[in-house]
């Protein structure tokens, strides 16, 4: 079994006994095998009364009952199993940063982990029957007939041997063959998507041509392989019939010299293929079982990644750091000091010896080029980043002291591109406050939310699309500004292009919004247009990660000094 | 609509489909009836010889146990190899036919990257059909039917109580898993479609939520939706545990019955035993059909999506008795333009434009002011509401979409990175271009250090060298310039790229255009002092119109944009 899943089944409690009990329904099934060819071969042999039907009966009765059982902890087992796998991926989201490849972790943790139902539910319970039950089988027919048995012993291995040694000489090729073959189903997404493309330049209709040759191309070269890789099968399926072949006649020729009784026939008979049934069983589950071990894999390179060396800048884990901000009172003094930010991976610098004063209160414009680093300075603020130099002083506490959730509940943050979370409006307002309808509805106008909430088909209570795909941008950031009118209590405002994207009209109303949230707050708006630079005490310039240009905020000196 | 075929989708079509696929599901059937076989001959062999017969009565048997023995696997070989043939054609085809229904443009690009991975996965559901549905039935059917002949010669009695089982395990809980699996899928769905919201939501929002300190209540409102789906798995679970069990219990009684019906009947110990054995082994075809059952209501859903998907009507119409394509050079006559997408309010109210050959427009405006709108209705790929386009004076709407296409295209929205070299990549856009040609197309783009430090030959696209969205740009670009359209629209050419390569690039597009006829929509107005005319589009109306110099000189969008561009501009 897959290592890091086997911990985790272990762990979990639902898990672990469902996954067990499974595994002994399935094999006590299996051994209840052993049970009917006893009977049947007994009535049909003449040997038991008609009255043992009955107890046949019973057995097949029980056996029925043990395979809906064991379908039914399989499956419980697979939803525990799954549900804790979910609990860990999800867990892990915000330590991942903003660069992780986002898309593929929500089908990972989505339709990904669906993979391994046929894992659990089929595969380990056919290697625990295969472990178990040929044994049993080979016991019994040993006690009843020992050329029989023989013959089984013999052959039982080379179900795996043949199964291994074809499956080991056609392994590369089929493997080659088999990612061909996702490569083609690659193919068609590929040409499917770029369908727009091949249309703007005369190409559609060419392309389907080439689908058809593809497919062919591959289709044969799939099959010459199949060719081989189904040897494989056959191999197993001809040891099976004939052994039993090998078992039949001569038995048969001994029942004509008189040196066998019928039953004892007919229960070899029965027997010698179960004992190479659930051999093949567990080969037929293979193939499915494999895509669900590959699913763990992708899961727990997810939960356990490996640690990069000389990591330095980039997300941070959840902290909980011991500080406090000095005082609790009015807006902080924010005060950068040399900082450099890089992210993993990347050479050039995010933000390059960045020094700023943000005086309590102060309302600081931060312009720009795309990519001078302005976003990376909020993400700052926030503490989704750390500096991998220089520090950032909160009323001269270190940030990387401070404890993150409480002075995250000192900001309201506005980002350039928010999130509307598939809720109604205004669950999307109070997010992550415990504000009443009454504050909600506040905000709400502050924000001018109102205007277009009260004709929402069910104003308030409207719930979102996925993404909040039905709101205008001009309308997803005026709920976002709500959000942030929703915390009376934050003292510092980090709005990151508010009017980006947006038209005339959308962008005076933010405008004068964020004129209304920022009184008696320090604001940090990044901004690219002229309404909202001239909101602005003071224009901060970056480019390339850097300050440039004068720093026009005459009472304060960017050398850090005497700032207060 | 003059489609040839009936169904763009049915499953099996094209020449000899139908013989592989009768070749396929005999090769299985000849499998499971050797297996039956196999078990009738050596329960006959083994009772018979407990009665003492000379060996010579015996010897028919023992040679039929061993070639039923020999022949299963081979049988099963075939049916192996010829069941995958069969379906990959069918899938192949499946393929080819849903692009083909594609081609025409429809309402496709709006629709996610997701939905359309989903179509894809949908294609795979042929293979699905005839590989775990069609083919295992059919070798069922022949089997359950031989089975019940033999029983039927034994004791008609046991035929009929085989019959009987065979029924229950083949045909009812197959169907009733089905019919199940139907049900559980339409709670599911939704179910599902709630988990993946909410894990959407906790990663694509993660910023939004640890800034506002809220990310343990969505972290549990995912792991609710997450206990909700389990719940209904586990119920799913339930009823494909109790079709299994149920299959096996049918298949114990009715050998149980048969061999009770023999004894009542009083039938010697040879027939009994083959009627037996020969039931017991019946089964081993039918009691997979259930899950078979289950899939295939997967199958059916899979299929009828594609069926719609195929079905959705061309976003533009063609006409019947399409009229000669112009002549370049061309003039383009946009008169009171009305495009609407959906129901919504029109994209594009009103907009007037006329292009005389070698004139160039910008075209500025807040996002979904509809100028992208205006390039896809140039090019065809949006229907117009009312209105008229008039290429050399013939309306778009009397000639064909490709026909307008050929002259009128360009870089549009979201332009695509094949999983193809770059030289592939480039070449689309001229497969008979020579190589001065595309490298001409590529110094122009500004492509030429790129494609000089990646080499020709790269793969670029998902399993290749990723692009960035800078180089997209400029990939798009040097397509564009190879296809060399008589009239050459322009979606954005300079979006995501670096301030300085973007000043560049539009100088060098401004000069490399000049004299040619041109529509370039763009945010940057950088440059735009060379163009004939501006139009600014906001809300899908022409609100200003002029050069340069006559809207920097007016209040307006324009002159915002300029002042704010001159306030970001890098200094120097």
């Amino acid at each position: 079994m897959h290592k890091d899943l086997l911990r985790l089944a272990r762990a979990e409690r639902g898990v672990r006994i469902h996954l067990a009990c499974c595994l002994a329904a399935a094999v006590v099934a299996g051994l209840l095998v052993l049970v009917q060819a006893e009977l049947l071969a007994g009535v049909l042999s003449g040997r038991f009364a008609v009255a043992a039907l009955l107890p046949l009966a019973l057995v097949v009765g029980c056996r029925g009952l043990l395979g809906w059982a064991q379908g039914v902890l399989a499956g419980r087992a697979a939803t525990a199993l799954k549900s804790a796998l979910r609990r860990l991926l999800l867990g892990r989201v915000e330590g991942l940063g903003p660069a992780y490849r986002s898309g593929e972790l929500v089908t990972l943790a989505g339709r990904g982990l669906d993979a391994l139902d046929p894992y659990l539910t089929g595969y380990l319970p056919s290697v625990a029957v295969a472990g178990i039950v040929p044994l049993a089988v080979v016991v019994r027919l040993f006690v009843a007939d020992l050329a029989t048995a023989v013959i089984v012993v013999l052959t039982l291995p080379l179900i795996p041997i043949f199964g291994a040694l074809v499956g080991w000489t056609t392994k590369t090729v089929t493997e080659r063959q088999w990612r061909a073959l996702s490569r083609l189903g690659g193919h068609f997404l590929d040409v499917v998507r770029g369908l727009p493309t091949l249309r703007a330049f005369g190409r559609a209709r060419y392309q389907a041509s080439v689908i058809r040759e593809v497919a062919e191309a591959h289709r044969a070269a799939t099959m010459r392989t199949l060719r081989v890789a189904f040897l494989s099968s056959l191999v197993l399926e001809l040891v099976a019939s004939l052994s039993l072949a090998l078992v039949a006649v001569p038995v048969g020729l001994r029942l004509l010299s008189g040196s066998l009784d019928l039953r004892t026939a007919l229960l070899v008979l029965l027997l010698a293929p179960e004992a190479y049934l659930p051999l093949r069983a567990m080969g037929t589950r293979f193939h499915a079982a494999m895509e669900g071990v590959a699913a763990a894999d992708e899961a727990f390179a997810v939960i356990n990644p490996p640690r990069e060396a000389g990591h330095e800048a980039g997300p941070v884990a959840a902290r909980t750091g011991a500080g406090r901000a000095s005082r609790d009172g009015g807006p902080p003094e924010i005060r950068l000091e040399d900082v450099t930010v890089r992210y993993p991976g990347r050479e050039e610098t995010a933000l390059d010896r960045v020094s700023l004063v943000i005086r309590p209160g102060e309302r600081v414009a931060i312009v720009g080029p795309s990519g001078a680093g302005k976003s990376t300075l909020l993400h700052l603020l926030l503490g989704f980043v750390t500096p991998s130099e220089g520090r950032v002083l909160v009323d001269g506490t270190d940030l990387a002291g401070l404890d993150l959730d409480e002075w995250r509940r000192r900001l309201a943050f506005v980002p350039q591109r928010p999130h509307l979370f598939a809720t109604s409006v205004a669950d999307n307002i109070a997010l992550g406050s415990a504000a009443g309808p009454a504050e909600i509805r506040a905000a709400a106008e502050a924000a001018q939310v109102a205007e277009f909430a009260g004709a929402l088909p069910q104003g308030y209570d409207t719930p979102l699309g996925e993404r909040g795909a039905n709101l205008s941008a001009g309308q997803r950031q005026r709920v976002a500004l709500a959000r942030a009118f929703c915390r009376p209590a934050a003292q510092v405002l980090l709005l990151d292009e508010p009017t980006a994207r947006l038209d005339g009209r959308s962008e005076a109303a933010i405008v004068e919004a964020t004129r209304r949230l920022a009184e008696g707050r320090t604001a940090i708006i990044v901004a690219h247009r002229p309404a909202m630079i001239d909101l602005a005490d003071r224009v901060v310039r970056l480019d390339g990660g850097a300050l440039v240009g004068p720093v026009p905020a005459p009472s304060i000196s960017t050398q850090g000094g005497e700032a207060r | 609509m003059s489609h040839a075929d009936a169904s763009p989708l049915s499953v099996v079509t094209g020449t000899g489909m139908g013989r592989r696929l009768v070749l396929a599901a005999l090769a299985g059937a000849a499998a499971d009836l050797a297996g039956v076989a196999l078990i009738a001959s050596a329960a006959w062999l083994i009772t018979r010889a407990a009665e003492q017969p000379p060996l010579a009565a015996l010897s028919v048997a023992i040679v039929a146990v061993r070639a039923f023995a020999t022949t299963r696997g081979v049988f099963r070989y075939g049916e192996r190899l010829a069941g995958h043939d069969v379906a990959l054609r069918a899938q192949a085809g499946t393929r080819e036919r849903l692009y083909r229904a594609l081609i025409p443009a429809g309402p496709l690009p709006q629709r996610g990257a997701d939905l359309l991975s989903r179509m894809v996965d949908d294609t795979d559901a042929v293979q699905d059909l005839l590989v775990r549905c069609l083919l295992p039935a059919a070798a069922a059917l022949i089997t359950g039917v031989a089975a019940v002949v033999i029983a039927g010669f034994l004791l008609p009695v046991a035929a009929v109580v085989l019959a009987a089982g065979l029924l229950v395990a083949g045909v009812l809980l197959p169907a009733g898993a089905a019919a199940a699996a139907r049900r559980w899928s339409a709670r599911i769905a939704p179910a599902r479609a709630d988990l993946a919201a909410r894990v959407a939501d906790l990663v694509h929002g993660a910023a939004d939520l640890a800034a506002y300190g809220a990310r343990d209540r969505a972290l549990s409102a995912a792991m609710d939706a997450d206990g909700r789906l389990s719940r209904l798995e586990r119920g799913q679970a339930r009823i494909n545990a109790a079709a299994l069990g149920l299959g096996m219990l049918t298949q114990g009684l009715t050998v149980v019955a048969v061999v009770l019906a023999a004894q009542a009947a009083g039938l010697d110990r040879v027939a009994t035993a083959v009627a037996a054995l020969t039931s017991l082994v019946a089964f081993e075809p039918a009691l997979p059909l259930a899950a078979a059952g289950e899939r295939f209501a997967g199958v059916v859903a899979a299929l009828r999506r594609l069926r719609e998907t195929a079905a959705t009507p061309p976003a533009v119409r063609e006409p019947a008795d399409p009229a000669p394509a112009p002549e370049p050079p061309l003039t383009i006559e946009v008169d009171d333009l009305l495009v609407r997408h959906g129901e919504r309010r029109p994209a594009l109210n009103g907009v007037s434009l006329t292009l005389t050959p070698g004139r160039r427009v910008a075209v500025v405006g807040p996002s979904g002011a509809g100028k992208s709108t205006l390039l896809s209705a140039l090019m065809r790929t949006v229907e117009i509401e009312s209105g008229t386009i008039r290429l050399n004076g013939t309306d778009v709407r009397r000639l064909s979409s490709d026909d307008v296409r050929a002259l009128v295209t360009g870089l549009t929205q979201d332009p695509y990175v094949f999983q193809a070299t770059v030289a592939d990549n480039l070449r689309l856009a001229g497969p008979q271009a020579s190589t001065e040609e595309v490298e001409a197309a590529v110094r122009r783009a500004r492509l030429d250090a790129w494609t000089e430090r990646t080499g020709w030959d790269t793969v670029l696209g998902e399993d290749g060298r990723t692009v960035s969205g800078g180089q997209l740009q400029r990939l798009a670009l040097a397509r564009a310039l190879l296809y060399d359209p008589p009239v050459l629209l322009l979606d954005e050419p300079a979006e995501a790229l670096d301030e300085e390569t973007a000043d560049l690039l539009m100088a060098d597009l401004l000069d490399a255009t000049r004299g040619r006829t041109t529509v370039l929509v763009t945010h940057r107005l950088h440059g735009l002092e060379q163009v004939d005319e501006i139009v600014v589009l906001e809300g899908g109306r022409v609100t200003q119109r002029g050069t340069h110099a006559d809207l920097v000189a007016v209040p307006g969008y324009y002159r915002d944009l300029w002042e704010s561009e001159a306030l970001t501009r890098r200094r120097g």
